[in-house]
C-alpha cells in the first residue's frame, strides 16, 4: 500500500471539523476525490501534501508517517515524493520553462527526470528555453504537470487541474496525468468536480462538508 | 539552479526598479567615497608637507594665507620681510634651523621658490637626474613640473613674474635646469627650486616699467627693481652670476635685500611658547604655526564636509527605503511563487535566504558601483583642474575604509530585507495556494 490514511480530521479556525474518508491507494493507481465546492476537497489535498497538519488521524506515504516529519525534513520529503499540480499553473515568471523545472530538482535535492526528455514527452519540447509568460494556458498547465513529474514522485496530487481548460485540453491533461503516473509507477490523486474527468477515472471517493465528528 | 541564481533572476526580471535602487545607493556611497578619499589624502598630504616646519615667519597679514603660500604654495604670499630682520631672528637661541624662501615667480603656473639646500633636505628629496643648483640661475625641478613642462637637465627657460600663468615674462636671463627630483608625492613635486640669489638677480634685471604692473596685480612678493642699486654694472653682474651660491643659511649680500618667508624649526618645546609671541609683538613680521592654522582651516571646511556627509547618508537611507519597498512590493506579487517553491520542497530558511540574498546582491552591486563612481568622479576632478592642490590627490588609491562602505551597504541591505524576509518566512503555503 503506497498511500494510506486513517481517521483524518481537520478543522479550519472557527469552523466545525471535517472528517475525511479513509484513502488506500497502490502504486500506479488513480483516484478521484469528488465533492461540492467548499466541501474540503482542497483541504484534503493540502493534508496529503503535508502543507497542513491534521488534528487527528494519520497519513502514511510509502511507509513513512508524515505527521512524524516536521520542518525541513517534511519539505524535502514532499519535494522528493510528492508532485503537485495546482488549479492554475503558477509558474515562476522570472524563469524560463527549463529553469522552472530545474527548481524542482534543486529544492527536492533529487536529480529526477531529464528535463528535455520530459518536456518533449508532454509535447512542449520546443518551448524549453521560452519565457513562461509566452505560453498559452494549455501549455502552461502542461509545464506545471512536467514540474510535478520532474522529480519522479511516488504520489501525484492534482487540484482541479482541468477547471480552466476546454474539452480538448482537459482530455489531453487527464491522459497525460494518467499515462505519466502509470509510467513512473506513481499513485495519482485528482481533486475535482469536473464531470469530464470522471469519464477517464472510475475510482473515486467523496468528501462531504461539515460532517460531525 | 541554486538560490543565488534564483535571486539574480528575480533581480534581472525587474531591471528598472533594480537599476534605480542600485543607482540611488551608488550615488550616496560615491559621495562618501569621494569625501573619504579627499579627507584622507588631504590631511595626510597637508601633514606631510608641513612636517619639520614648526613655525612660518613672514610679512604681516593673514596667518592662514602665510601658511598656505609658504608651506603649501597655494595662496598669494603676504609680502616680503627685510633680510636684516630675518638674520637677527636666525641668531635667536630658540631657533634650531631656519630656511628662507623667496617667492614671486612662476613657469607655466609652477612656482619658483628661491631657497637654500636645507629646503631639499627638509623634504628628503632624491635626484632622478642631474644634481642640485650651484650657480645662480640653476634650478631643480619637481617631478611633476618636469613631466608637465617636458624640461630636462640642461634646458633653459624664462620665468614669468607673479605666481599665476600669463604674467610678464622675465626674459633678461634664462634659468637652466641642473637637476630633476624623483617623485615624492608632496609639495616639492610641483615646485621649481633654486637659490635665493637667482630670484634676486632675476628681479635686479627688471626694467623700471615692470614695477607698476607688478603693483597693480597685487603681487606683493616681489623683489622689484626699486631695490636695485642704480649704479650696478653689467660686469658686476657677470662676475656675480658665476660665483657659487650659498648652500645653507642666508646668502651674503651687499645690498638691502628681502626674502618672502622663513620656515623655522624649534630648538626646544619652550620655543613654541616664546617665539611666536616674541615675533608677533616685537617685530614687524608675523609668525604662524602650520598645525594650528591647518586645524583651523579644517574646522572651517568641516561644516561643508558634514553637510555633504549628511546628504550622502540621506541618499543611502532613501536607497535603503527604496530597496525595502521594492522587495516588499515584489513579495506581495510573489507570495504565490514562494508557496510554490515550498511545495517543491524548499524550506522556510531557504526562502528567508532567497529574500536576503536579493537585498544583499542589490546593495553589493550598489556599493561596488558607488565606490567605482566615487573614484571616477575624483579622477575627473583631478584631470579637470590643472596645477591646483587637487592634482596632488591620487584618485586610484583604495582605502581600508572603502571596505567599511561595503559592509555599511550590506547592512543597509540586511535591514531593508528584514521585514520582507520575515514575511516570506511566515507565509503559509496552504493558505496561499488555496486562495487562488
Amino acid at each position: 500500500m503506497l498511500l494510506q490514511t486513517s481517521a483524518l480530521h481537520y478543522a479550519h479556525p472557527g469552523q466545525p471539523a471535517i472528517a475525511f474518508p479513509a484513502i488506500k491507494l497502490d502504486a500506479g493507481e488513480a483516484l478521484l476525490v469528488l465533492g461540492k465546492s467548499g466541501s474540503g476537497k482542497t483541504t484534503l489535498l493540502n493534508l496529503l501534501a503535508g502543507l497542513l497538519h491534521p488534528q487527528t488521524g494519520e497519513i502514511k506515504l510509502d511507509g513513512v508517517a508524515m505527521s512524524s516529519l516536521s520542518g525541513q525534513a517534511l519539505d524535502v520529503f514532499r519535494g522528493k515524493n510528492i508532485g503537485i499540480v495546482f488549479q492554475k499553473p503558477h509558474l515562476i515568471a522570472a524563469l524560463n520553462v527549463r529553469k522552472n523545472l530545474e527548481l524542482a530538482h534543486f529544492f527536492s535535492k533529487k536529480k529526477g527526470k531529464d528535463i528535455g526528455h520530459l518536456l518533449s514527452e508532454l509535447g512542449i519540447g520546443a518551448k524549453a528555453e521560452s519565457s513562461v509568460q509566452t505560453l498559452s494556458e494549455g501549455e502552461s498547465q502542461r509545464v506545471s504537470i512536467a514540474r510535478a513529474l520532474a522529480t519522479s514522485p511516488k504520489l501525484i496530487l492534482a487540484d482541479e487541474p482541468t477547471s480552466s481548460l476546454d474539452d480538448e485540453n482537459t482530455e489531453k491533461v487527464i491522459r497525460l496525468l494518467t499515462s505519466q503516473a502509470s509510467k513512473i509507477g506513481a499513485a495519482l490523486l485528482i481533486v475535482t468536480h469536473d464531470q469530464r474527468v470522471k469519464n477517464h477515472i472510475s475510482n473515486f471517493i467523496e468528501v462531504k462538508a461539515h460532517e460531525s465528528v | 539552479m541554486n538560490l543565488f541564481k534564483i535571486s539574480w533572476k528575480y533581480l534581472t526580471f525587474r531591471p528598472l526598479s533594480t537599476g534605480l535602487n542600485i543607482f540611488l545607493l551608488a550615488l550616496g556611497l560615491a559621495i562618501i567615497t569621494v569625501l573619504l578619499l579627499i579627507q584622507d589624502q588631504f590631511e595626510k598630504k597637508m601633514n606631510q608637507d608641513a612636517a619639520g616646519i614648526d613655525l612660518v615667519v613672514g610679512a604681516k597679514g593673514s596667518p592662514l594665507q602665510l601658511i598656505l603660500s609658504s608651506v603649501y604654495h597655494i595662496d598669494f604670499p603676504t609680502g616680503n620681510i627685510k633680510i636684516e630682520e630675518a638674520k637677527k631672528l636666525s641668531r635667536n637661541r630658540l631657533v634650531k634651523n631656519i630656511i628662507p624662501l623667496a617667492l614671486g615667480d612662476n613657469l607655466e603656473g609652477f612656482r619658483i621658490a628661491g631657497t637654500n639646500q636645507d629646503y631639499l633636505k627638509l623634504y628628503g628629496v632624491e635626484f632622478s637626474q642631474g644634481k642640485t643648483w650651484e650657480l645662480p640661475f640653476e634650478v631643480v625641478l619637481g617631478s611633476e613640473v618636469a613631466a608637465k613642462t617636458g624640461l630636462t637637465v640642461g634646458s633653459e627657460f624664462a620665468s614669468s613674474h607673479g605666481i599665476s600663468v600669463g604674467s610678464h615674462a622675465h626674459d633678461q636671463h634664462n634659468f637652466v635646469v641642473s637637476g630633476i627630483l624623483a617623485p615624492r608625492v608632496n609639495v616639492v613635486d610641483r615646485l621649481i627650486m633654486t637659490s635665493i640669489e637667482s630670484v634676486w638677480y632675476t628681479h635686479d634685471e627688471e626694467p623700471e616699467t615692470v614695477e607698476s604692473e607688478g603693483a597693480t596685480e597685487g603681487e606683493v612678493a616681489d623683489v622689484d627693481g626699486d631695490q636695485l642699486i642704480p649704479d650696478s654694472h653689467e660686469e658686476d653682474h657677470n662676475t656675480k652670476f658665476h660665483q657659487e651660491v650659498s648652500k645653507t643659511g642666508f646668502p651674503a649680500s651687499d645690498q638691502d635685500r628681502e626674502v618672502t618667508t622663513l620656515l623655522i624649526q624649534y630648538r626646544n618645546p619652550m620655543a613654541a611658547i616664546q617665539l611666536p609671541r616674541m615675533i608677533n609683538s616685537g617685530t614687524s613680521m608675523q609668525a604662524a604655526s602650520p598645525s594650528f592654522e591647518m586645524s583651523r582651516l579644517f574646522e572651517l571646511l568641516g561644516v561643508g564636509i558634514s553637510l555633504l556627509q549628511g546628504l550622502a547618508v540621506v541618499l543611502v537611507l532613501v536607497a535603503g527605503l527604496g530597496i525595502f519597498i521594492a522587495l516588499y512590493n515584489s513579495l506581495k506579487e510573489r507570495k504565490y511563487d514562494l508557496a510554490i517553491l515550498r511545495a517543491l520542497g524548499a524550506s522556510r530558511v531557504q526562502l528567508l535566504v532567497l529574500i536576503f540574498l536579493e537585498g544583499l546582491m542589490l546593495t553589493f552591486l550598489g556599493a561596488v558601483l558607488g565606490i567605482a563612481l566615487g573614484h571616477t568622479f575624483l579622477w575627473l576632478l583631478v584631470n579637470q583642474s590643472e596645477q591646483s592642490v587637487v592634482t596632488a590627490i591620487q584618485p586610484w588609491i583604495f582605502l581600508e575604509q572603502e571596505l567599511w562602505i561595503l559592509v555599511y551597504a550590506l547592512c543597509v541591505g540586511v535591514v531593508a530585507s528584514l521585514i520582507p524576509a520575515w514575511s516570506a518566512y511566515q507565509t503559509s503555503i496552504a493558505k496561499q495556494l488555496t486562495k487562488a
